[in-house]
């Protein structure tokens, strides 16, 4: 007995599977995570389409124009009416233009709200062409279920 | 030293506290910075500024299909029509497009050819939009996409009623 209440002053519990797990759970929040920038906000509810399927690769330079359903467009963080994407527009532009891209190479990805008006999305793309960009695309969320 | 070296314990303890510290600040720090992304995907359009609308229909190509899509006063989807002719449902549109289009595949065929021009009405919710270029441009079977029509245009937006 006395030799055991001297071994209980530093009690050893094996650290072993602890770590295993700890070490188990970083690599998989490592795997999980995301660290694509792909421009994604709450406030859209994508309509939901089944041959929306995930993109291969990113897309080169593109321009994220997102759409809510109260009609106001997101941009670079920004809460902006439709018709003022116009300026902003011709910034990105100028910018590409100055490092040597063609605008009309660019893509438009275009993550419109299911309940926002067609004729302001097609307002949006029309502002666009008239801008010089020709590529857009029409974003959607993947329906799995059937 | 003989001493010593006996006196050794069997066992080296090392102290784990730092690590274990820094283990559960890395994964505190990677849960909370997850994000779950949904998957999505993207309709390709390319629309030039300037072959719009009423381009010049040469020999060589397929007129475009005609695709109404008219809303009723809060939006929602009233009718669709295809070439002036009334269709029922989305999936009656697709199967009306494949009975023009037919089923033939590949860089020469009649799908690959045919366009579609989107005319919506300036208020219909834009989910029916997608749901009209989701059953133009493919079926899913057995999980895998059979593409129909690539190429889809809309006409200019028409004025806010």
């Amino acid at each position: 007995m006395a030799k055991r209440s001297s071994e209980a002053a530093s009690t050893d519990i094996d650290m072993t599977p602890m770590i295993d797990m700890t070490f188990q759970l970083i690599t998989f929040f490592m795997f999980v995570m995301n660290f694509s920038e792909a421009e994604q906000d709450d406030r859209i509810q994508l309509p939901l389409s089944q041959l929306a399927k995930p993109v291969d690769g990113p897309v080169d330079k593109p321009i994220t124009l997102q759409l809510t359903s109260e009609g106001s467009v997101i941009y670079a963080g920004e809460m902006i009416g439709v018709r003022d994407i116009a300026g902003y527009l011709e910034r990105e532009k100028s910018f590409m233009l100055d490092s040597g891209k063609d605008p009309n190479t660019a893509t438009v990805i275009v993550r419109a709200d299911g309940r926002a008006k067609t004729g302001e999305v097609q307002e949006i793309i029309k502002i666009c062409q008239e801008k010089g960009f020709e590529k857009f695309a029409l974003r959607a969320q993947y329906d799995e279920g059937r | 030293m003989a001493r010593r070296e006996s006196q050794l314990p069997d066992k080296i303890h090392i102290d784990m506290t730092p690590m274990i510290d820094v283990v559960f600040q890395l994964i505190s720090f990677f849960m909370f910075s997850l994000k779950v992304v949904s998957p999505e995907g993207d309709f390709d359009i390319r629309m030039p500024l300037g072959r719009a609308a009423n381009a010049v229909v040469d020999d060589q190509q397929v007129p475009p299909i005609r695709v109404k899509l008219s809303a009723g006063p809060d939006g929602s989807l009233a009718g669709i029509s295809m070439n002036g002719n009334p269709v029922a449902d989305f999936n009656d549109l697709q199967k009306k497009v494949v009975s023009l289009v037919g089923t033939g595949r590949g860089p020469d065929s009649l799908a690959d050819k045919t366009e579609v021009e989107m005319d919506c009405d300036y208020g219909l919710n834009y989910a029916n939009v997608v749901r009209a270029i989701t059953a133009v441009s493919g079926t899913v079977q057995d999980g895998q996409i059979v593409e129909l029509i690539k190429k889809i245009k809309f006409t200019p937006p028409k004025a806010d009623q």
